[in-house]
């Protein structure tokens, strides 16, 4: 089984192979968001290290969001190109589930956190003692709320990602639990992770034609929210509840 | 490769698959040596952005993502062909909104790459002028070509294929932009272009008398935004004396305005450059007015004169097919890491 992973949903570009168990080849660069010029470049450079023909690989596993719509774009307009010229399925992996996914073995919860902006984070909650389970499927919502399920949990927590050094003191200030953020090797999306968690999936079916497969932002465009906002204004005052 | 093999190859047919998607359209055709159109797919957003009064980035770069492979697809099922029998994958990489032309042009990376095929990078306004190519295979360059769209409004000499000099532009809003903004006004909605020249059909276009801008020492040049705050200033005006204003009367005296604009200037740099075709080519040159009245013009001073079908004016991929296929064969090849460029200047790669 070969898989090629590709991970741009956020400032973290990285593509990697992966064959039978094997992580033959990652490729990670954390800098800056030039994904729609280093993407494809990265690829080439793996496959090619790796004597790779992508005729022979079995799918594309892309990080499906949530993250910056650009790059998710980028991401996803490339899978689906390589997908509709390869004939080859594509495997989508929820970003905040591969994140999670690098941290095999611990007894803590597992909480990757993307800065979401306007005061809110894209988060999830995970399990990976001995066999991986989404406790919380990836969402976007208030930190602090995040914080309060987490101690409502009472078990230790490990944080990773890049919504940590963002809000990091309100983490700090608030999580009643004992907490520890992950190391720089694993704080971060992979494309590893995306791949070795792609191939669980496709071990398990759950792939997708290229043509139909779409990002997961979740969030609707500033303009369906404004109009949305418009509407709710133009129905009348809602009903406040004091609590 | 030898002379002999070089020579061959020339001989053999070039199919280009190209893929445009800078604004709101989302497509993909297959164009064969240049100037024959095998299919031309465009999957059109106009309603959903209606909604909004106009093009929504955000929602369009997703369409886009949603629409791409099965637009591809269906180009190559309607021309009967298949990615391995492509010669070269063509794509717009500028101007537009940086969203949307990141998925097409991520896509054609990732086609091109996959089938290991050259990839082309082409200039969404050098696509436009070569819609011209594919329905009058007599046209070659040199010749004059007005451009008008709703982001640009040049006047420029095509020397050569792809070789392009800017004679005369818009000094603010393009021609297009106009219309739209017009429209909006006097309550036509979005698109403004179409829809003003369908009521303008029903007007006269002398009704109002609104300038027509010059500018000082730049004769080629163009200006829009005078003419547009004329239009809403004369609203007001008539707003404010209770007055009923005739939309009709108002559409046409606008359009009159800038296809006078337009075509006066276009025939002054024809006769001053001594060309003897002129082209009109952009999402305004399927404009009515413009066409009888440039038309018109031509005949007058013997100028041969070039425009495309409207469904090859607005945006649509075999425009980009016709110009990549010129690309490809004075050997531009794009790189890996072609990126889109959303602010691409007109002779800039």
């Amino acid at each position: 089984m070969k898989i090629l992973g590709i991970e741009s949903a956020s400032l973290t570009a990285s593509a990697a192979v992966w064959e039978d168990e094997r992580l033959t080849a990652e490729y990670t660069v954390d800098f800056k968001k030039t994904h729609s010029q280093t993407l494809l470049p990265m690829i080439d450079e793996i496959v090619r290290m790796t004597e790779t023909d992508l005729e022979t690989i079995d799918a594309i596993a892309v990080s499906g969001g949530p993250g910056s719509f650009t790059g998710l774009r980028i991401g996803s307009a490339t899978a689906k190109g390589l997908g509709l010229a390869l004939d080859k399925p594509l495997i989508h992996v929820p970003t905040l589930d591969a994140m999670a996914y690098q941290h095999f073995g611990t007894d803590r919860l597992i909480c990757p956190i993307m800065d979401a902006r306007r005061g809110q984070v894209y988060c999830g909650l995970y399990e990976f003692h001995s066999e991986f389970q989404v406790l919380k499927p990836q969402a976007a919502m208030d930190l602090k709320e995040l914080l309060e399920e987490i101690n409502e949990k009472k078990r230790p927590v490990v944080f990773l990602g890049d919504g940590v050094p963002v809000g990091r003191a309100v983490i700090e200030e608030r999580t009643r639990v004992p907490f520890v953020f992950a190391p720089s090797f694993s704080c971060r999306q992979r494309a590893g992770a995306v791949a070795a968690l792609g191939a669980e999936y496709l071990k398990a079916g759950r792939t997708e034609q290229a043509g139909d497969y779409a990002p997961e932002y979740l969030r609707v465009s500033q303009a369906e929210r404004e109009m949305l906002e418009r509407k709710k204004r133009a129905e009348g005052p809602a009903k406040e509840t004091i609590s | 490769m030898d002379d002999k093999m070089e020579a061959e190859k020339k001989e053999q047919d070039v199919y280009i698959l190209a893929i445009e998607s800078s604004c709101d359209e989302t497509a993909a055709a297959v164009v064969k040596n240049g100037r024959e159109v095998l299919s031309n797919v465009i999957s059109s957003q106009i309603a959903l952005h209606t909604l909004f009064g106009g093009v929504v980035p955000e929602i369009a770069s997703r369409k886009h993502i949603e629409k791409i492979n099965q637009v591809i697809q269906e180009a190559l099922d309607e021309a009967d062909m298949t990615l391995d029998e492509m010669t070269a994958v063509g794509v717009t990489y500028g101007p537009g909104l940086v969203g949307a032309l990141l998925v097409g042009v991520s896509a054609a990376k990732a086609i091109a790459y996959a089938k290991k095929l050259p990839l082309i990078g082409v200039h969404h306004i050098e696509g436009h002028v070569s819609a011209n190519f594919i329905e009058n295979k007599e046209l070659e360059p040199p010749f004059l070509c007005l451009i008008v769209s709703g982001g640009h409004t040049h006047l420029v000499k095509m020397k050569d294929y792809g070789e392009f000099e800017i004679i005369g532009r818009t000094r603010d809003d393009a021609a297009g932009e106009a219309f739209d903004k017009v429209a909006r006004a006097i309550g036509l909605g979005y698109p403004g272009g179409p829809k003003i020249d369908k009521a303008a059909r029903e007007g006269n276009p002398h009704a109002m008398e609104f300038p027509r801008a010059k500018i000082e020492g730049a004769p080629y040049d163009f200006s829009f935004s005078g003419l547009k705050s004329a239009v809403l200033n004369y609203l007001n005006h008539e707003k404010m004396r209770g007055e009923e204003v005739s939309r009709n009367d108002l559409a046409a005296s606008f359009q009159n305005a800038v296809v006078e604009s337009l075509v006066s200037r276009t025939i002054l740099a024809a006769r001053e450059f001594n060309i003897r075709d002129v082209v009109i080519a952009g999402g305004v040159a399927s404009n009515s007015a413009l066409r009888a009245a440039m038309k018109v013009a031509c005949e007058k001073e013997g100028f041969r004169f070039y425009y495309p079908s409207p469904a090859l004016c607005t945006d649509n991929a075999a425009m980009i097919g016709a110009a990549a296929y010129y690309e490809y064969q004075k050997g531009t090849r794009s790189g890996w890491d072609l990126n889109a460029v959303p602010n691409l200047k007109l002779g800039e790669r």
